[in-house]
């Protein structure tokens, strides 16, 4: 199957949501000073495009073209209610911790786009596929700028002390710039900068 | 005073962009020259001066535990605070739709000026996210709702028209062939934000 390859494949890479299309990148800065509320955001978000996307799928001809934004709103906000519903009944600290960035699920441009771009005008396994491999593609790059905040931010990984502590006694401290929301930026954009170096094609042109 | 305080602070202090990276989708998107990044700015203002109150009376009043007592005493132990993110999205959705059509109807100008970013709006994480920070925070009353929506929504506008006049000038520098475009706005607003980080200790 070929097909559903290259669905969850690409979004990983060539097509990945945030560093190439540049969407969804206000809750992903916001998450990623540690690497467990980046899990848990990339598994919600990636759990509300596959279903977003498959519903949407199935209502696509019912759906007056009008107000369609409305009603793919709806579907998103009930999936993100079920998701806030459920956080906060399994993992309390951590729905404390994402605060209201479980809610602006709902306007993460991920979603809509790929409703926009894709669950309007294919079948609901292909729109399915589709929207799993977006939320995955999201996830990855979640974890990656998690991992390196929260490994040179503080010194551990989901909470457990990875930095030896005889660094500490040879003069070694946390990087607490690291922590702060700006450094959240800088990452992806150094994320960016080594995935268009590699891959010269998707370099845009500034200078017209 | 109080309300000035809080003004000055949801500008600077708390802003959307650089303290929590609300609305960078379009912020990335439309940032590329400084005419239409302040049009898309003022849009945002103005939808948040509507839609924050709007979000707190249903909020206080509909939403809250315990907030159905002014119908009955009986409701007073009714607590919807579940259907939050329905309700607040449907109305931004509403809001945006009727502000368009007011504006087109009275104010053609102003209509050409914004109309074509009207619809996007609706879908901007900062216009959600500011409702559900006032919700978060539990303003006392309808004035304090709004001079936040406000402070919010030129905090943005500032954040966008910076970037706007940095990425315009931008155009005449060498930039690495991998960073240019997308990758260079993210680190300058990085910077940005820490230029930014330098109001946090502000307690007026």
């Amino acid at each position: 199957m070929p097909n559903v390859k290259k669905l969850i494949i690409e979004p990983l890479r060539k097509t990945n949501p945030v560093t190439v299309l540049v969407l969804g990148i206000c809750s992903c800065l916001a998450v990623t000073a540690q690497l467990k509320p980046a899990l848990v955001m990339g598994a919600s978000v990636t759990v509300v495009t596959a279903f977003s996307n498959l519903i949407i799928s199935l209502l696509r001809k019912g759906i007056p073209s009008r107000i369609r934004i409305i009603v793919q709103l709806v579907v998103v906000a009930t999936l993100v209610i079920l998701i806030d519903q459920f956080l906060k009944a399994f993992a309390y600290n951590v729905s404390k911790q994402l605060s209201v960035y479980v809610g602006l699920i709902i306007t993460n441009c991920i979603i809509m786009g790929r409703l926009e771009a894709f669950a309007l005008s294919h079948g609901s396994w292909e729109s399915f596929l589709d929207g799993l491999g977006n939320g995955l593609g999201y996830s990855l790059i979640l974890v990656i700028v998690a991992f390196f905040r929260e490994l040179f931010g503080s010194g551990t990984l989901l909470g457990y002390p990875i930095i030896p502590s005889s660094f500490y006694e040879a003069g070694y401290q946390n990087n607490g710039l690291m922590i702060l929301p700006p450094m959240a930026l800088i990452v992806v954009g150094i994320i960016i900068w080594i995935q268009r170096t590699r891959n010269p094609e998707m370099q845009e042109n500034n200078q017209k | 005073m109080e309300l000035f305080n809080l003004f000055i602070k949801s500008v600077f202090v708390d802003n959307m962009i650089f303290a929590y990276f609300l609305g960078m989708c379009s912020y990335l998107a439309v940032s590329k020259t400084v005419k239409t990044s302040a049009g898309l700015g003022l849009a945002v203002t103005f939808v948040l001066v509507v839609t924050v109150p709007v979000n707190y009376l249903v909020n206080k009043y509909l939403l809250a535990p315990g907030a159905l007592a002014w119908i009955s005493p009986k409701l007073a132990t009714v607590d919807l605070s579940f259907l939050t993110y329905i309700l607040f999205i449907a109305i931004i959705a509403a809001i945006v739709q009727i502000l368009e059509m007011i504006i087109e109807t009275f104010t053609p100008s102003l209509y050409s000026a914004l109309g074509i970013f009207l619809p996007l709006i609706a879908v901007n994480c900062a216009i959600l996210g500011c409702s559900l920070f006032m919700q978060e925070r539990g303003f006392s009353n309808v004035g304090e709702a709004a001079v936040f929506g406000l402070g919010s929504g030129l905090g943005w506008l500032l954040a966008i028209v910076g970037i706007a006049a940095i990425r315009e000038k931008l155009r005449y520098s060498k930039i690495p062939k991998g960073l240019q475009g997308v990758g260079i706005s993210f680190i300058i607003t990085g910077l940005m934000g820490i230029a930014f980080m330098a109001f946090m200790g502000i307690k007026l």
